[in-house]
């Protein structure tokens, strides 16, 4: 396969410098895939996929009686990131995550920042993730997100920023691991050469964390932790499935708990046994029909009294939803300042607040260069990409504004960077922009995050799009978090 | 395991067996009708009756004629036991587990579900034969596939017990819709055809066979009901089903074939539960108790076949349904 052709087209380019020299990390890569014949890149993309299909990795088409079930859309390019980009991360992920922890803790808690001027009370109280029932609660180990999956992006620059933070249930690991596996299988010289470092321990990390924060226990038996599904309809009920699956604990739903002279317990065959730790994969205000919304039929009544009472955990806590606000992510730099007293290392995207009049008025002057996003909203809902959007829709969207504008903010568009990808029937690559998703874990044990060396690449299959989510053409590549030089691979 | 889980497991196989039973119906009454002479006429009451759903079909389409049958066995959606909608309970129960069962037991569920979903009924009535044949086939595929790909721990045995239990309902069923007939002399081919007729319907015809020869409704109902050997006859099934029981209470003689031959009944069984493992659960005394009955009536079939027949098979109906009721409250539903 050719690939002295490959235009970089002005973009950051994971794979190739400006100079159209592979990067350095990227020399076994890229000399396997220039030395495949002609039909040998196919071949491994065409077996790669039959291999997702038979591991079972599939999503749920909403709206399809026949229950028809379609593979996220996977590309056997993967891409790479160098040790030292990811020292850099995983340094401005931890830092990021202990300060959210710690603004959310603030929030429920004493309200000191909010005393002292750094975010606004009504921005806290007018936002649709704030939980006014969580106000005087404590986790255990005063931990509140215990499982992120922070989005980020590389600027034309080479520089990277944090999009969204994704507090609250955060999809899409079970993915980084099964494309790993098929990749192992697709490219096996060319992983081996490179030093890749490991995504399989992201499982049993996973289930310490949970283990970490159970409330404690008499005797010596190990808490009981379980996954809580919305069910079998849910989009991403495979993962929940696959998860529980690999930690080996029960994937429940609402009805399998119940609760119990206090204690949450499920039901067994063996009549009703304690549950310690909640990873629940269902909204806030699904929990606890008693607490929030009377309506829901996915939670479980009676669950946050005992988790008031200290005597279940749930991860992630409720409430973490502030902190995923859109309006709230542009004061992350100050509260990263005010609560560790130290600079941000991780960029935060530039965000008008629409709320703010003399902001308001730049957006809606400039709304063919910016994007506009819904404050409460998250997997690309509620979104006007304006260079993208015809003249009817930005004016629609400037109606939207001028009616909500606590519940709107703008930031200008980011040249994503590309990784060469695979054209369908074409024998060659072509640069396609792509985002990153890694996962961080931070438990109730005084350690600080775990960032998992790998990630979600979620890749925009058309050319020239933005949009990487999954409903827009988008589909995902395996991501390859480099060792050190100097580090052993073990 | 989970309640919720150990349910969908019991009744993705209640419903497999169920549609499975259906086809077999279907199929050996077509061809009933085929060897019957000019001027009689394949009843289709007996079949309709044997699903317990009688009066809702007659209230629905009047007196069963082949037609109106079989799309009401096979397709009608309305129908909550027609053969489609038990696939598709199955496969919605198979759905919510597909963490604990294997994937070819889901590949080979949701084929078969494809199979009864996307054929053309028209076309089904004009050629039943091959249709009714790939669903049995199919759930032999689905049952082989089960013994084969998953651990046969507890949650296989609460698939093992729910076949079973709905399989000795439809065997009881069978023998029940004969039971008017039992007490006229055989006359000739015909009811020779026809009792032939009922033992195909539990697919016992060859191994009655090979048991008895001759055809005599004393021997037929010897066979189904109390064979120690035949996988369909009631005793076998709820002797399985016992046997299933005891592994997911994990008695300590679980897997011991001769413990019933031993103690013999329900009365032993409580007193030698005093002594190893946890005291009987009211599902396993249930299924206990129906078999010691079924041992009591094994060794006078004459007194049976008399008159009491009919009386005998619909207890047994209703203790079946005890039996479903005491899993459900002792294992699915423990609050």
């Amino acid at each position: 396969m050719r690939l002295s052709g490959y235009d970089t087209g002005g973009f950051y380019d994971e794979m190739f410098a400006d100079d159209g020299q592979l990067r350095p990390g990227c020399k076994v890569l890229g000399e396997r895939f220039a030395s495949f014949s002609p039909g040998e890149v196919a071949r491994r993309q065409a077996a790669a996929e039959r291999a997702l299909y038979g591991l079972g990795i599939t999503f749920a088409v909403y709206g399809d009686g026949a229950g028809t079930e379609k593979i996220f859309p996977f590309d056997i390019v993967p891409r790479i990131v160098s040790a030292e980009d990811f020292q850099t991360l995983e340094a401005g992920l931890r830092q990021r995550i202990i300060a959210l922890n710690l603004f959310i803790a603030d929030v429920y808690g004493a309200q000191r920042a909010l005393a002292d001027g750094i975010v606004p009370r009504e921005l806290v109280e007018s936002s649709k993730g704030y939980l006014p029932a969580c106000r005087g609660m404590t986790p255990p180990g005063g931990v509140w997100c215990h499982i992120t999956g922070t989005d980020l992006v590389r600027d034309r620059d080479g520089r990277f920023y944090v999009l969204e933070d994704n507090l609250r249930c955060p999809s899409g690991v079970s993915y980084v691991l099964s494309n790993r596996a098929v990749m192992k299988r697709t490219l096996p010289q060319a992983f081996e050469a490179s030093r890749v470092r490991p995504v399989d321990v992201y499982p049993s990390r996973l289930l310490e964390t949970l283990q970490s924060v159970a409330p404690t226990r008499d005797g010596d038996l190990p808490p009981t932790a379980v996954v809580l599904t919305p069910g079998r309809y849910n989009s991403a009920y495979y993962e929940h499935s696959f998860l529980s699956q690999q930690m080996g604990i029960e994937l429940v739903e609402g009805t399998d708990l119940v609760v119990d002279d206090g204690w949450v317990k499920m039901r067994t065959t063996r009549g009703l046994q304690r549950v310690d730790v909640i990873y629940r994969r269902i909204d806030d205000t699904f929990l606890d029909p008693k607490a929030f919304r009377p309506d829901s039929m996915l939670g479980v009544p009676g669950l946050i009294d005992v988790y008031r009472a200290g005597r279940v955990s749930l991860c992630n806590a409720p409430g973490t939803g502030i902190a995923d606000d859109k309006v709230i992510y542009a004061y992350v730099p100050k509260l990263i300042r005010y609560y560790l007293s130290e600079e941000p290392l991780l960029a935060s995207v530039p965000t008008y607040l629409c709320g703010e009049p003399e902001d308001l008025r730049y957006v809606l002057a400039h709304l063919p260069e910016l994007v506009v996003k819904a404050a409460g909203e998250s997997g690309g809902y509620g979104m006007l990409v304006g260079p993208a959007a015809s003249a009817a829709e930005r004016a629609e969207f400037a109606e939207r504004l001028r009616a909500d504008p606590r519940n709107y903010i703008a930031q200008p568009v980011i040249a994503l960077s590309r990784v060469p990808t695979l054209q369908g029937g074409v024998e060659e690559l072509a640069g396609r922009h792509v985002d990153l998703r890694p996962y961080v874990l931070y438990g109730g044990d005084g350690q600080p995050p775990y960032v998992l060396p790998g990630g979600l690449t979620r890749v925009a299959l058309r050319a020239g799009s933005l949009v990487v989510n999954s409903s827009q053409g988008g589909g995902s590549k395996d991501t390859w978090v480099l060792y050190d030089q100097g580090e052993a691979p073990c | 395991m989970l309640s919720r889980v150990a349910d969908a497991i019991y009744w993705m196989n209640r419903y497999v067996e169920r549609a499975e039973s259906v086809a077999r119906f279907v199929d050996v009454n077509l061809h009933l009708s085929l060897d019957l002479p000019r001027g009689t006429s394949a009843d289709w009451s007996p079949i309709i009756a044997t699903t317990g759903d009688d009066e809702l079909f007659r209230s629905r389409h009047g007196a069963p004629a082949r037609d109106t049958a079989m799309r009401f066995l096979t397709f009608d959606r309305e129908y909550p036991s027609s053969l489609l909608r038990c696939l598709e309970a199955a496969r919605e129960n198979a759905r919510s587990v597909r963490e604990v069962i294997s994937s070819e037991m889901w590949e080979r569920l949701n084929s078969l579900y494809l199979t009864v979903r996307e054929a053309r009924p028209d076309e089904v009535l004009a050629a039943p034969h091959d249709f009714f044949t790939a669903v049995k086939q199919g759930a032999a595929l689905f049952i082989g596939t089960t013994y084969l790909t998953m651990s046969h721990n507890e949650a296989w045995h609460f698939g093992k017990l729910g076949r079973l239990v709905e399989r000795a309902d439809k065997t009881s069923r069978i023998v029940d819709v004969k039971c008017y007939d039992l007490t006229k002399p055989l006359v000739g081919a015909v009811d020779d055809i026809q009792w032939g007729a009922l033992l195909k319907s539990a697919s016992a015809l060859e191994m009655y066979r090979k048991r008895y020869g001759r055809i005599t409704p004393a021997h037929v109902v010897k066979f189904l009901l109390f064979d120690r050997d035949f996988p369909r006859s009631m005793w076998h099934c709820l002797y399985g089903a016992s046997e299933s029981l005891r592994a997911i209470v994990r008695r300590p003689d679980s897997g011991a074939t001769h413990v019933r031959a031993q103690l013999g009944g329900a009365a032993q069984l409580q007193s030698m539960q005093a002594l190893s493992g946890p005291a009987p659960t009211l599902a396993e005394l249930r299924v206990e108790a129906l078999l010691d009955e079924l041992e009591r009536h094994a060794t006078d079939v004459g007194a049976l076949l008399g008159s009491q027949l009919h009386a005998v098979l619909d207890n047994a109906q209703v203790r079946l349904n005890e039996l479903g009721h005491a899993i459900r409250d002792t294992f699915f539903s423990p609050d």
